[in-house]
């Protein structure tokens, strides 16, 4: 949630990715999208209440035990990957679509209309992530698509600023300035020298800003802003479940769980893309 | 002999690393006796820092030192490093903006080692301080102490460094590449500073890449190449009487006038490629460049000599049409090229080129070396192919799909000299193009491009810090000062009767290897492969 | 510093400016906002738009919410018909103690985390950890502790706003992943201080490496995390809505969500607008803190 969310995604790159990291890592990562594809290969009906098990701990036949109204939580943290990687994948696109355009922008525009730019991106950082999603859901009321443009919004600044600086730093190296001497015109040169350079560092950022994405999802649905109940989202579960706390710690803690491993896989992934990216230009 | 400070015997260092360890320093002999000077040279990569860091006791963590001996002012190790540094040995590095401490201004950095070493008490170390800088001559001690190293030029900067290296007052004095980021006039200020240090009763031990300021002030030379000392002697002796076929190479490679191939005849009516009047640059109220004049014939080699913030830059990158200047024109092959929009200029661009101090930066990192230079072909058929040109700058097939940054310094530099080619310019503008690089390998650069104007009739403006490259090289030179042509002529004129008193304080400053070994030029490869 | 000023100001009339346009796009009308579940008939809703002033053109409002904006008047709550600057001043003390003792607790645990942590044992384990904190949600960590401390051992209250020890749990739960974000920066920061030659230098003056860490790295390696204030704060602020729920105190967080959930736009303007103002100012306290430390932003 919170924590994750407007953190300058550069920032994330001290971690220590060993041998074992990455191919779990990958590995946890392939089981979430196919989770999220087809979710009845897994589990059971998500849905399916039991009067007669509610609440139960884990065991052989519901490996993170039942919930409040006797739903099995593994199927429903299973199923809740659709809801989860949709609203993250949704999100960094918008972010990651945005982020690009308006910060080639900036980066290529002239001065004023970058220093204008360059302030909305400001204003934009200014709002807290989760004020702004909530603004958001205050205006067009709680709900996937709501959540998702609202992540998406809050999170492109971040991509925006990334992407300006790139092309700048592009746009003065030495070998853009270089192929002024074969007479390349300004459009050539953006075209093969500029965007490609730029683009580069983009799929790394958005593989670590996915992680960023669900833990805010999660932030908000755990606030009640995200898909309503009884849909099976890991922030609602975790929310619906924290009432039964005392008694039965599995229905948050275990979903919770589920949480965590996906944005640290997410991370760990990333971190490796990004170390091989910088290995190629390093 | 006298008393001896350093006494080591089969050092080895080695770097861990993941694929096998780097075997950086492999199996030394070494002795450093009182009040001595002592130089280790070497081009990069011949482990001579690595030897002088593990001399002082920082060779890093985890790095491998092995030795047979190591005795310290007679005392075999271990030792207490921590105690050791900076009262017996002190440490200057190449350059004191960014071996100071930029967040902390120079008097706190001179005073830290007076508190580490428990000298003087709180009170009494400003005076220190003040005085220290005092020793190594940087005016206004005082006003300097509260200064960062930013605000200080470089030469005092480099002073300042110096003082907190002798601040302890060691005995040893390890100094690693110490003028090498300096101008040259100020270079042989802080030589002269080294020298006062070693008459004051210190002990230096200099490392260098250069063997012109070796020979200035070492007693005694070590060179070193792949972690070996290859040989090493009595300075005069090593350098009027090489006996390993390296260090004559080395000193063969040291450019100078004697030792250049005859120059074609200059052509007084040739046409003129380039020509500038009157150029003028100005940013904000700062003039940079004040009224140059300069035209380069076809054929010819210009020289442009000058210390950093001479505008030598400026006025290249005005030729070029990278920067408009403020005031006065450029004519390129006969037309006017100032003042034109790039639209109207694209057509002609292929005709002027540029090879800049840093290849890499030069290079689109992700291309290839055959996508970098068949980028720069024309189009139509009969041009000569990208192994053509690569052959001709002495490169391999090899190197094609290789990136930029899998290449030595010495081959990107011969791939940027090929794209410049390839589109048969009349006119190469060439900024430092030999500053980075190793003194063998910039022989071998130098006759490249000595041989590119001989067949091609390719006019070349050559800017460069380095008297000596230029008197190699060019046929006229400039020499700038703050925006403006002090002196201009024909190399042998200027640099051997200088007339401008600047000019005769450059030339003064120039360290030289005066032997009498005869330069063996003549039987030198022409382009022999980096 | 003239210019950071103005490009703030710039900043809160963007942010106030996007705030009222995002109200303006709400569905529905002002006036059924105001008229919520009461009684609704015609009159009611005639008195409500002379009252409101909604009869002006949209331009004048919002030129009116500006200058009443620029004044400290921010309008009143539709919901709870008081002013908003004393719907928010009334909550705004515990939301600010609990942001400030987890900031504070946040960057005291980094410092010593990174500086301690140099051995690569030490390292492996605290990024292991770190790594966990940054990636779990933190309601999932106000959560497992409040089971923990509160519900199990009971040293806790599980909720309330009273006194120190209804603070601690979620000031930690705050600032945990404060403290892992920011040692990573801060490792990271001494990381590439230590590969400095004036370290080099430093330590052959014969500096301990201690000292060499105390006395150079640090400063060198705070820099970033002073440029990353404007985050932190979001981190706080945002955070403080979520443990706030977690743990049921009263605060900021309580009278957003309140206010979102019935629609109550004046008073989200008002945070909105607030957080913004709050952001520009610890920005530019940030700036300052950057030229203090770093000589080379000076101008000469």
């Amino acid at each position: 949630m919170s924590i994750a969310l407007d953190r300058p995604l550069a920032l994330r790159r001290s971690f220590a990715a060993s041998g074992v990291a990455v191919p779990t890592a990958a590995l946890f990562l392939l089981l979430a999208l196919i989770a999220a594809v087809h979710p009845s290969l897994f589990a059971g009906d998500p849905l399916a209440a039991d009067p007669l098990h509610v609440l139960e701990a884990p065991s052989a036949a519901h490996w993170f035990g039942t919930d409040q109204l006797g739903r099995d939580v593994f199927d429903r943290v299973v199923h809740g990957a659709r809801h989860s990687l949709l609203i993250g994948a949704g999100a960094t696109s918008i972010a990651v679509t945005a982020g690009l355009l308006l910060g080639l922008l900036a980066g290529l525009a002239h001065k004023y209309a970058d220093e204008a730019l360059s302030r909305f991106f400001d204003a934009l950082s200014a709002f807290p992530l989760l004020l702004l999603a909530l603004l958001f859901v205050a205006v067009a009321g709680p709900g996937t698509a709501g959540l998702v443009i609202a992540i998406g919004i809050a999170t492109m600044p971040t991509y925006a600023r990334v992407v300006r600086t790139q092309t700048f730093v592009v746009r003065q190296a030495a070998y853009v300035t270089h192929a002024v001497a074969f007479g390349d015109s300004r459009l050539r040169l953006v075209l093969r020298h500029v965007l490609p350079n730029v683009l580069g560092p983009v799929p790394v950022l958005a593989v670590i800003g996915l992680g960023e994405a669900i833990l805010a999802a999660a932030g908000l649905s755990f606030l009640g802003m995200g898909p309503q109940p009884p849909s099976p989202e890991w922030g609602a579960m975790l929310s619906e479940g924290r009432g039964y706390l005392s008694v039965a710690w599995w229905t948050t803690v275990l979903p919770g769980v589920v949480v965590t491993l996906t944005v640290i896989s997410l991370t760990v992934a990333g971190r490796r893309l990004q170390r091989r990216f910088e290995g190629r230009l390093g | 002999m006298s008393e001896l400070l350093i006494s080591v015997r089969n050092l080895h260092v080695r770097f861990p690393h993941r694929r096998g360890a780097v075997h950086a320093v492999r199996g030394i002999d070494l002795d450093v006796h009182r009040g001595e000077c002592l130089a280790i040279v070497g081009e990069s990569g011949s482990g001579k820092s690595v030897t002088a860091r593990t001399l002082a006791g920082l060779a890093g963590p985890g790095v491998q030192v092995r030795s047979d001996r190591f005795e310290i002012a007679g005392r075999p190790g271990p030792h207490d490093w921590p105690k050791l540094r900076g009262s017996f040995a002190g440490l200057v590095l190449q350059d004191a903006l960014v071996s100071l401490d930029p967040l902390r201004t120079v008097g706190a950095e001179i005073g830290e080692v007076l508190r580490t070493h428990g000298i003087g008490n709180r009170r009494d170390r400003t005076a220190r301080v003040h005085r220290l800088l005092e020793t190594v001559h940087v005016p206004e001690p005082a006003r300097r102490a509260g200064q960062y190293p930013h605000q200080l030029s470089g030469g005092l900067r480099q002073r300042a460094l110096i003082a907190s290296a002798i601040a302890a007052g060691p005995p040893l004095l390890i100094a690693d590449e110490p003028t090498t980021a300096l101008d040259v006039t100020v270079q042989a200020q802080i030589l002269d500073l080294l020298a006062e240090r070693r008459a004051a009763g210190e002990t230096l031990l200099l490392i260098s890449h250069d063997l012109a300021v070796v020979a200035r002030l070492a007693d005694r030379v070590l060179v070193m190449r792949e972690g070996q000392i290859v040989e090493h002697g009595p300075t005069t002796e090593l350098l009027t009487a090489p006996s390993h076929p390296y260090t004559r190479q080395l000193l063969d490679a040291v450019p100078s006038a004697a030792a250049r191939r005859p120059r074609p005849a200059r052509n007084p009516a040739g046409p003129v490629v380039v020509e500038a009047r009157a150029l003028h640059k100005r940013y904000g109220h700062h003039p940079v460049v004040t009224g140059i004049d300069l035209s380069v014939q076809r054929g010819e080699i210009v020289g442009v000599v000058g210390e950093s913030g001479s505008g030598k830059t400026t006025v290249a990158q005005m030729l070029f049409g990278l920067t408009a200047p403020t005031s006065g024109s450029v004519s390129f092959e006969g037309t006017p090229w100032t003042g034109l929009s790039e639209r109207r200029r694209r057509s002609q661009r292929r005709r002027m080129q540029f090879i800049s101090q840093d290849p890499l930066s030069s290079f689109d990192p992700r291309w290839s070396v055959r996508r970098i230079v068949a980028e720069a072909l024309p189009p139509h058929p009969g041009e000569p192919t990208v192994e053509d040109l690569l052959h001709r700058v002495g490169l391999t097939a090899d190197v094609l799909d290789r990136l930029p940054r899998q290449l030595s310094g010495g081959q990107r530099q011969r791939v940027a000299i090929a794209r410049a080619l390839a589109p048969r310019p009349s006119l190469i503008i060439c900024d430092e193009p030999v500053s980075a690089l190793d003194v063998s390998v910039q022989a071998q650069v130098l006759d490249l491009l000595a041989g590119i104007r001989a067949t091609d009739g390719t006019a070349l403006l050559f800017i460069s810090h380095d008297l000596a490259v230029v008197h190699h090289l060019a046929d006229r030179v400039l020499v700038m000062r703050n925006g403006t042509v002090v002196e201009s002529g024909l190399v042998d004129d200027v640099f051997l009767r200088p007339r401008h008193e600047y000019t005769q304080a450059l030339v003064d400053a120039v360290p030289t290897v005066e032997v009498g070994y005869p330069p063996a030029m003549a039987n030198r490869p022409a382009t022999p492969i980096a | 510093m003239l210019r950071r000023l103005a490009t703030g100001l710039v900043v809160l009339w963007a942010a106030a400016t996007a705030a009222y346009l995002a109200l303006l796009a709400a569905p529905g009308t002002t006036v059924d906002a105001i008229v919520g579940e009461g009684a609704d008939t015609p009159l009611i809703r005639a008195q409500i738009i002379s009252e409101w002033h909604l009869d002006r053109p949209a331009v004048v409002q919002y030129l009116d919410y500006l200058w009443r904006a620029g004044q400290g008047d921010l309008g009143r709550s539709y919901l709870l018909q008081r002013p908003v600057s004393e719907v928010i001043g009334s909550q705004l003390r515990p939301t600010l103690t609990l942001a400030a003792v987890a900031g504070l607790l946040g960057v005291v645990l980094a410092l010593i985390l990174a500086i301690t942590t140099r051995r690569p044992w030490a390292r492996r384990v605290s990024s292991t950890a770190e790594l966990v904190l940054v990636s779990t949600p933190s309601f999932l960590i106000g959560i497992v502790l409040l089971s923990i401390f509160s519900f199990r051992l009971g040293w806790f209250p599980v909720s309330g706003g009273q006194g120190v020890a209804a603070l601690v749990l979620p000031a930690v739960t705050l600032a945990l992943p404060v403290a892992a974000l920011l040692t990573q920066v801060l490792r990271d920061g001494l990381d590439r201080a230590l590969d400095e030659p004036f370290v080099v230098t430093a330590r052959a003056r014969g500096l301990g490496e201690r000292a060499v860490l105390v006395r150079h790295a640090v400063r060198h390696a705070l820099l970033p995390v002073i440029t990353l204030t404007g985050w932190l704060f979001g981190v706080l602020l945002g955070g403080a809505v979520i443990i706030e729920t977690v743990f049921g105190r009263p605060g900021l967080g309580q009278v957003t969500l309140q206010a979102v959930t019935s629609e109550d736009l004046p008073v989200v303007l008002a945070v909105v607008v607030f957080s913004a103002f709050v952001y520009v100012a610890i920005n530019t306290l940030a700036d300052l803190a950057c030229l203090v430390i770093d000589p080379r932003l000076r101008r000469s």
